[in-house]
This record gives structure tokens, sequence and C-alpha cells, in this order.
């Protein structure tokens, strides 16, 4: 299919971008990789007047640390976030689970803000920083403010961002000594996730001293299963098994052609034990 | 004359694992394909298609399309109802079958979501396609009629009123009746043993890597039509029937064509679409389809509900077998979609020998896109239920699948076997690819690492599937397809050109579109005539200089057409020899063809070429009296029998108890496809082909909505695997040549996809029979694994 015309904007400022955004209103769209946004066009499923294509921004790419705090551009590619050393050191998480998108190709297209600001509830880099406490960067014709990640994602596809609005940075708190696992399950290696899980322990002698855990596709945002994160605060780590029955407390996955609701829930329970006994290590 | 210009004791050609001619510009994209394919004037065709499933069209308004930027032409069917001709049947299975006329574009009813209903023609594709927004259609919406049980059901909403029926045919082979066999009541009557199952056919979508694609370019004295087809002959010769347009008229041409699997073996209402409104312009117009449109428009395959009964002994002798099947054809019929399942209808039977089988099936019109040959058409299905059933068997008789099937196939000293479906297969040897499968898989040990696992209850079991198919192939002699009422026959034609510097050129009447006969071809030739490999050139698919062919599909190329090729290269060589013997001065009995040149017998170091005669033919200064100066030769084959290659393909899966995850861990398979040409182009058909099966048996499947709407509408939620998705495939072969024709081969374009689907099934259930699970329909995706399991543990609990 053939997109609807549209007008084309490459800015090479930030404050260019957002003014564009601020002028065009709702009826712009940021092109940041492509590859969810695309296929919406070519189908004719929305029908922008303006893409402003965030590709002329360098300043937006790549990866640093700001003390404990992992600094990463929203434009820094998939593929760069699995793989750069800084990232696999300070947030293993998040590079695991940049590492199970797509195939290569969309890696080295793809990137972290346009996966967090499409907000699609199987996408793998929302839970990841949901998990993480990451908190993103977002910048307006007012200047910038910081939201946590659990506040930006709101509904499907939705999040707090304005229509003049651009995330451009994200900020991981670096968890030394924790263990980490992102966990999924997916029909072909290429496809979205079925259900997959985000896990985050710290551990001391054997104890798991607190866990955190996001589940992908388990509603229309990532959801923090607080009732798994409760059972593992100070307990033994062969708790887990009867922590990760409570992962489908406060989830309402949908049923669709991958797989039912109660399939999805049952999934949850399985990975969240299997995602929490991997980073925990045993 | 020196020897080595005479050729030398080379190394045969056929055998050689030669790299493909063909594969350096296909991979580089450096080629034609016909939406690269550009010509003076080229217009644009953009297809507006129905959003209902079934509805009355009462009112069609392209006006404002036309005041649309650099639009040339908008109509609707409507508009070219008298002209635009209709689509044809090829196989017309059954006397009293209902053909319902099918037209390129809905005049006045659509019957299911994607059928054409208007067109806009632009300048441009990207204004052709905005234009369509501008084209008002109301529609009345009718009742649809999805399910194959209900669209049977009295009552039920009618596809074609004029009918009176949702039913298109019921065909029948009784073996009672036909006199090939005993009739299956006798069976049934005397069975210790009698087991049935229904298994579910999902619908599939071939899904090639091309979209179809067509340009027609009506200027000058004649139609020139490059398309995206598998037919290219027969797309000519229908278009000529149902348009009325002079045969002689029309070229059509199939360049480069990016895979079909059947897909392409059709003539579509866009090819018709794109022609009339050629006619309609006097320009020439392309058009090429969106995936989308593809994966709504395009025919898919299978969709069937098989409920099969084997009857046997206790010993495990299978005594009859009774098959009833429902084949959903969706709302029109291709050109061969009735026939489909009735090649299926052949191979129930498949390697055994029991006395007794009988096979019904009925066609189903519903309101969904139609289906039609989908790699292997009809064969998969049937493998596919009789390798499921025989496993049935075993487990009801606690025997190894694989003893099951011995103590029922045909020995080895048992060929020429005349199966109760009435054929006769030549030959075939399923003991030895069954021991080399066995080894090469090791069997015993993974046997004995299944029964450690299902003792130690590890949550990730192990299963082990066999599959020991054998397929129809060479499709097909001509009489048989006149019996079983085809339209056309199955003969295939071959010429071959010599040129004055002693390179060959070959005219094929096959379409490649994948399969490298321009390499297997070459090195047919390369044998035959004694020149060299890359001395051979392979020109096909233009009926312009392919006049005659009845192209490529059914895994009939080499098994048809090779043998045209090599009868004609045996016309060359005779015309050759005459003229060799005059310019050695000897009698044509004298001579002997022999490391690739005419030689005098006793006096080897005497000899001409073939080249050498080419050259002399062109000079024509020195013939004989009376011979023609030229050595080109054409031939026309027509097979008397079906080639039968057969193979055992084993299959172990890791299946996770917990999520219903199936994990390939190892896949082997020893095909014995006759005589190999070039090894590396079947292996390479053989791993596509598995592939394709394992992707029926884990992954694809299209999916309708209550109101008709193909919600597998895209790649990304028609789950085509990647070679992420595939294990290693361990690919073998035996070689027990076919003895229905000169080269001993018999056909591998569909024998993966026929063996895998079955071995992996057979594979998933052994991994959790212990707990009661007797099917799991496919896709076996993780969550029917799980649910098969749920469902057989709450059974055993309340059996217990």
């Amino acid at each position: 299919m053939i997109p609807a015309a549209f007008d084309y904007l490459r800015p090479t400022t930030v404050e260019d971008a957002v003014a564009a955004l601020a002028e065009a209103g709702e009826e712009a769209k940021v092109l940041a990789g492509g590859h969810s946004l695309l296929p919406v066009l070519r189908l004719r499923l929305a029908a922008p007047t303006l893409l402003v294509d965030l590709g002329g921004l360098p300043q937006l790419r790549g990866v640093r640390t700001d003390g404990d705090t992992l600094v990463l551009g929203a434009m820094t590619t998939h593929a760069e976030v699995a793989g750069a050393p800084v990232v696999v050191d300070a947030a293993p998480l998040l590079a695991q689970a940049a590492a199970t998108i797509g195939d290569r190709q969309v890696r080295h297209r793809g990137t972290l803000g346009g996966s967090l600001a499409h907000a699609d509830p199987a996408g793998d880099l929302p839970t990841a920083a949901v998990a993480l406490d990451a908190e993103l960067v977002l910048a307006g014709p007012a200047g910038r403010r910081t939201v946590p990640a659990r506040e930006f994602f709101v509904d499907y596809f939705t999040t707090t961002l304005r229509p003049d609005e651009l995330l451009v940075e994200v900020r991981v708190p670096a968890l030394p000594g924790w263990g980490s696992h992102y966990l999924k399950v997916n029909r072909t290696a290429q496809a979205w996730a079925t259900v997959a899980v985000a896990a985050v322990v710290e551990r001391e002698n054997g104890t798991i001293t607190q866990a955190r855990v996001a589940l992908t596709n388990m509603g229309p945002t990532p959801v923090r299963a607080v009732a798994v994160e409760r059972a593992l605060a100070g307990v033994p780590v062969d708790a887990i098994e009867a922590a990760a029955a409570h992962a489908v407390e406060g989830t309402s996955p949908a049923s669709d052609t991958t797989a039912s609701a109660d399939y999805r829930r049952h999934l949850a329970q399985v990975l969240a034990r299997r995602a929490l006994t991997a980073a925990a290590g045993s | 004359m020196t020897a080595t210009l005479a050729g030398t004791a080379a190394e045969p050609e056929v055998g050689r694992a030669r790299l493909r001619k063909e594969d350096a510009r296909l991979v580089t994209g450096r080629t034609r394909w016909t939406e690269n394919i550009t010509v003076p004037g080229m217009l644009h065709l953009a297809i507006l298609r129905s959003p209902h499933a079934h509805a009355r069209i009462s009112r069609v308004d392209t006006s404002a399309a036309l005041r649309e930027p650099n639009v040339i032409a908008a109509f609707s069917g409507a508009d070219v109802a008298e002209t635009q001709g209709t689509m044809a049947c090829a196989w017309p299975v059954t006397e009293d079958i209902v053909l319902p006329i099918y037209r390129p574009l809905a005049v006045d009813e659509v019957r299911h979501v994607g059928e054409p209903v208007a067109v806009v023609v632009a300048r441009d594709r990207a204004s052709a396609t905005d234009a369509l927004e501008a084209i008002e259609v109301d529609y009345e919406p009718l009742p649809v009629v999805l399910g194959l049980e209900s669209a049977l059901a009295d009552g039920a909403p009618l596809v074609h009123a004029d009918a009176g029926t949702n039913k298109c045919y019921t065909w029948v082979l009784d073996s009672g009746e036909a006199g090939t066999g005993k009739a299956v009541g006798e069976a049934a009557a005397a069975a210790e043993l009698t087991i049935h199952r229904r298994y579910v056919q999902q619908r599939l979508v071939p899904a090639s890597m091309e979209p179809r694609s067509v340009l027609v370019d009506p200027t000058g004295d004649e139609w020139t039509i490059y398309s995206a087809t598998q037919i290219p002959h027969i797309l000519r010769f229908l278009l000529a029937a149902t348009t009325g347009t002079p045969e002689h008229k029309i070229r059509v041409i199939a360049p480069d064509v990016g895979g079909g699997f059947g897909g392409k073996l059709a003539v579509t209402p866009e090819e018709w679409i794109a022609f009339a409104a050629a006619n309609r312009v006097g320009k020439p117009v392309k058009y090429t389809e969106s995936r989308s449109e593809s994966m709504v428009s395009a025919h898919h395959g299978r969709d069937m509900i098989q409920d099969i009964t084997l009857y046997a002994r206790r010993d495990g002798t299978v005594t009859g077998l009774s098959v009833k099947l429902l084949a959903n054809m969706g709302a029109y019929l291709g050109i061969v979609t009735p026939g489909v399942p009735i090649l299926g209808a052949f191979m129930y039977n498949a390697i055994y020998k029991f006395p007794a089988y009988r096979f019904e099936c009925t066609g189903v019109f519903t309101t969904t896109t139609k289906t039609d040959a989908y790699r292997g058409a009809g064969r998969p299905e049937a493998t596919y239920a009789i390798e499921r059933i025989m496993d049935e068997l075993a487990a009801e008789l606690d025997l190894d699948p694989l003893e099951v099937r011995r103590r029922n196939w045909i020995r080895h000293d048992e060929f020429p076997f005349t199966t109760v479906a009435g054929l006769e297969y030549d030959s075939g040897n399923y003991e030895a690819a069954t021991e080399k499968a066995m080894q090469l898989f090791g069997y015993d040990t993974l046997r004995a690492e299944q029964a450690k696992r299902r003792v130690a209850g590890d949550p990730v079991q192990l299963g082990i599937g066999v599959s020991t198919y054998t397929e129809m192939c060479g499709l097909a002699p001509s009489r048989i397809l006149g019996a079983l009422r085809y339209g056309a026959g199955g003969w295939e034609s071959a010429s071959v050109r010599l040129l004055p510097t002693g390179k060959v050129e070959v005219v094929t009447g096959t379409s490649p579109h994948g399969q490298g006969h321009v390499t297997s071809w070459s090195q047919i030739v390369a044998d035959q005539l004694g020149v060299a490999f890359d001395d051979v050139e392979v020109l096909h698919g233009d009926t312009r200089t392919s006049h005659k062919g009845l192209d490529t599909y059914g895994s009939r190329s080499l098994a048809v057409g090779g043998i045209a090729l090599v009868l004609a290269c045996q016309k060359v060589r005779e015309k050759a020899r005459t003229i060799a013997a005059h310019l050695l001065e000897c009698a044509p009995d004298d001579l002997e063809f022999a490391d690739g040149a005419f030689r005098v017998r006793g006096t080897p170091t005497s000899a001409k070429t073939i080249g050498e005669c080419a050259l002399a033919v062109f000079a024509a200064h020195d013939l004989p009296d009376g011979v023609e100066p030229q050595l080109d030769a054409e031939a026309t084959f027509d097979p008397q029998t079906f080639s039968f290659p057969h193979g055992t393909h084993l299959c172990a899966v890791d299946v996770d108890t917990e999520t219903g995850a199936a994990t390939i861990r190892k896949y082997v398979c020893v095909d014995d496809v006759g005589t190999v040409v070039n090894p590396l182009i079947v292996e390479g058909q053989v791993h596509g082909g598995v592939a394709q099966g394992i992707a029926q048996a884990l992954y694809e499947e299209a999916v309708f909505d209550e109101d008709g709407n193909l919600v597998t509408g895209s790649l990304a939620d028609y789950t085509v695997p990647s070679s992420a998705d595939l294990p290693e495939i361990v690919s073998d072969r035996t070689e027990t040549p076919a003895t229905s024709n000169p080269l001993g081969v018999k056909g591998v374009g569909e024998a993966g996809t026929i063996a895998s689907t079955p071995a992996v099934v057979n594979a998933i259930v052994d991994a959790l029979r212990p707990s009661g699970v007797t099917d799991v329909p496919m896709p076996c995706t993780p969550e029917r694994v799980w649910r098969a399991l749920q469902t057989a543990r709450s059974g055993q609990e309340v059996a217990a």
C-alpha cells in the first residue's frame, strides 16, 4: 500500500523539532525509526499531514553514564542498546530486552525512544523501563520535564507525551549487584511478545532483599507485578515459586489471534517464576 | 581432430552439485521482476476491493475518482460486464459440479472480502491509490457463510443463490466399485480394530516472496502480457478462450518469478482486469498487488476437514481405510480448485498395501477467499491423515510407529505394485530409506532418552515423530487427466537449437520460478550432447520463444519436461550422427557417441563433436544429399504413469509442558527422488519444503472473524517462520531410479512439504501421549499444546 500524502521535515535541532510539532498539533507524527509508524501509514490507518523525522538529530543518539545513572539518547537504536558495553554493564536487563526485538535489520533502525513513545503493550523496552524505574525526559516548547516510566504509559499506544513534546532522553538508575532477566515467549522470532517478564532481583546472603517484576502484554500498559514484589521482600530464593503465582494480580490481558487471555495469565506465572529464578541466579 | 576438442571422459554433469546459473542475478536483484518492467506510456492500476464478505452491490459511482489528479480512467464491474470475460475452472471434477459464474470485477454481488469491485487507472501508482478513496459503492450486506459444516446445513445462506446449494460436488473413489480392491464395508465388518479420527487442515496462504504483478501492453498489433505467473502458456490459452482475443495475437512473458508454491498456478482476476483496463485506455497498464491485497485475494490453500477411519487386525495389519472429506472451495473456483482434494484421493493409501479403500470428498462454497493449489495440493493432506492415524494404530497396539509401518508397507521386492487406489508404483525401497534415516537420527538412542525423561517427569518431554511418505509426481499422463475430467493434457515440450559455434539454446515449456531449471537443464544437455555446461542457454517463460508448454507445478518439470528435453537431444544426436558419418566418411552405424563425441568404433581418435556438426550444417557446403542443413529438434513427452518419490522423515521435538512451546530439536530426512541431476538443488528443494511443512505444523493459519474478515491479513499476524525459527535439517538420500522414464527421475518440488507436517505433529503428540493427548490441532501453537494437555489431564482425572 501507499501512504496518503504528507509533508516531511527533518530538523537539526530539538528546538526546531518541537516548534514544528507545536505548529502542526495533532496532525503531526514523529518518525523515530519507523518500524511501527510506516505500516500504519501504508495501511492508511493514520494519515498525518506532517512527518517530523528525528534522523537528523545525532545529539539524541548515544549512551553515557552520569554518576550512578545510565543516560540513553532517545534515538539510540535497539542494536546499540543491546550491544553497548556500558548498557550491558549498568542495565543488562535493558540490553537483553533490546536484543529480543524483531531481527537484525529492525534492531538497527528501530530506536529506544520510538519504542517507548509508541507504547505498544507488546513492546519489550517499555516493560524494561518500568522494571528499572527509568525516568523519561520530555522536551516541549516550555522546556524539559522528567516523567517516571511508571507514569509515562497511560493506555494502549497512549503516553503522557503531549502533541508538542518529544521524548529526548531515558535515564536508568544503575542497580549494582542486582541480578536481572528478561524472558519472552513469542510465536516466531520476529513476532511481538505473547507475554514477557522482566525481573530484577537484589540478593544478600541467599536471601532476596527486594525484587521488581514487570510484565509485557498483560494489559494496556506494562504492568508492575506488585503482588509478586511484595511477596519477595526479605525471603529465601525458594519463595519464588509461590510468589510467581501472584503474577496475574492486577493484569488485564487481551485475547487475540496470538493467544487467549487465559493462556497469557498462565504464561505470566510460568515466566515470572523462570525469570525470577534466573535473575536470582539460582 | 584432436581428442581434446572431441570431448574427454569428463565426469558426467548429471549428479554434480553445480551452483545455480540463476542465483547471482536473482540474489542480487539484478534481474527482471514484472514490477521492475516499464514500457513507454505505461499507466498504473489500483483496485478497490470489497470490505464485505457477502453483499449486493446496489451502486458504484466512479465519477469523483475521475476528477482526481492524474487519473485517466475509473470503472466498475458493471461498466465492463460484457467485455471483461470470466474466470475459468479447468477441472470440473464431476458431471453435476456447480460451476458459478466468476467475473474478474464483481458486477452485482461480492462473495468474499477483498473481491475486486472497481478500478482506477492513473499516471502513477500513488495517484491511482489515492483516487480509490473517491469511489462510492453502496453495499447491501447479505449473510455470510464461513464454516464447512454450517454451509451444508439445511437453511444455510447461499453463497451462490442460483445454485440452490452450497455443495459444489461430491466425488467418490471406491476400491470395491472401481475393481482396484475390496469393498471397505467388508473390512469394517471383519475389523478387529477400528480407529476413527477427525483432522483439520487449516487454511494456509502461499505467501511467495514476490507478490503477483501483471503488465498488459496493448500497443502495436498484439497484446504483450508480463505476469508473475507459474503458467504463461495456460494464461495465454485461457485469456484467448474467455475474452475472444485471437491467441496468436497474445504474447505472455513470465520474467523471473519470485516463488509461487502453487499460488501462481492461477489465472487471476487481476490479470483479466489489467487486460480490460489496458484495452479501455489503449495504453499499457501495470498492476502489482500489495502484501495486504495478496493475503486476502490471492488464492489460499488446504482448508479441509478429514474424517478418517482405519480398520485393522490386532497384529497391526491394516485391512481398510475410509476417508470422508469436506473441502472448502471458498467463494469461487480457480483453475484447479475442485481437483486439489482429488489429487489426494490417490495418496491416502500411501506406501501401504491394505486391500479396501473408500474416499469421498464434498466441495463446499463459503464466503471466503477461494482456495486452490498450494505446495503439494491434496497430497500433504492425505499424507498427514494417514501418517497421523498410523501412529494412532501403533499406540493402540503398543507398537513402535515404525514397526506398524513395516508390517504394512510395500516391500522393495514387491514393485511394481498396483495400489488399492489403482495406481501402479514403479519402484521404491521404503526399508532402505527408513534404515538410513534411523541411523542418521539415532532413533534408538532418542527413544531411550525419551523413556528416561518420561520416568523422571521432566517438564520438558521429548517426542519422536515419524513420517514415511510417498507422493505422486510428474503431472501427468494426459489420458489419466482426461479420465479425471481435467481440462488439459499433462505432456511437456522441449526444443534444442544448435548455434554455429557449437553453443546450444534450449527452449522448455516448463516455467521455472525459483527451481533452477536453467542449471539442471544445462546439466542434462551437457551429458546428452557432449557440450560444456556453460555453453547451454535455457529459454523459458515467453510464449513467443516457447510456444508450447504446460508450465511448472506438481513436481512435473524434470519428470516430464526433463524427459522431453532428453528426447529432443536424442533427435539432435541422430541428425548429427548422419553429418558426423559424412564428415568422417563412414557409415552412421560405425559411429558410437562416447565421451562427448561421435567416434568411429575401434578408432576413437577419429571423432566429431556435435559442435563440429553444427558448424558443418551452418556452412552447408558439404552435406549428404537430401539432408536438411540444421540439427535442431523438438520433442513432446506425455508420461505413461506418475512417478513416486518417497522417504522417511524423523523429527524430535522438545515440548515444554508448562508453556506448551514445541521446539524441534532434530530433523532428519532421507528422500528417494530417483536419479538426482543436481544434489544442491535437490537439497534446497527439500529444505524449503520441510520449512513450509513445519510452518503448517507449528506456525501458519489464515483466520477469518465471524463477519468473514481475514484477521491474519498481514505478515505480522500470519506468522511465516524465518530461518531463526527453523531447525537444522539433516537431509540425505537413497536413489531408487524411476523405471518409467529414461532419466530415472521422480520430482522433488513438494516432497519436503508433504512429509514434514505429520512428522512434526506426530512428534508433539508422541511427547504428550502418556498424558492422554491424541491430537493437537494445527498449527500446534504453544497455547494449543498447553490446552491439549489441560484437557487430557482433566479427562484422566475424571476417568480416575
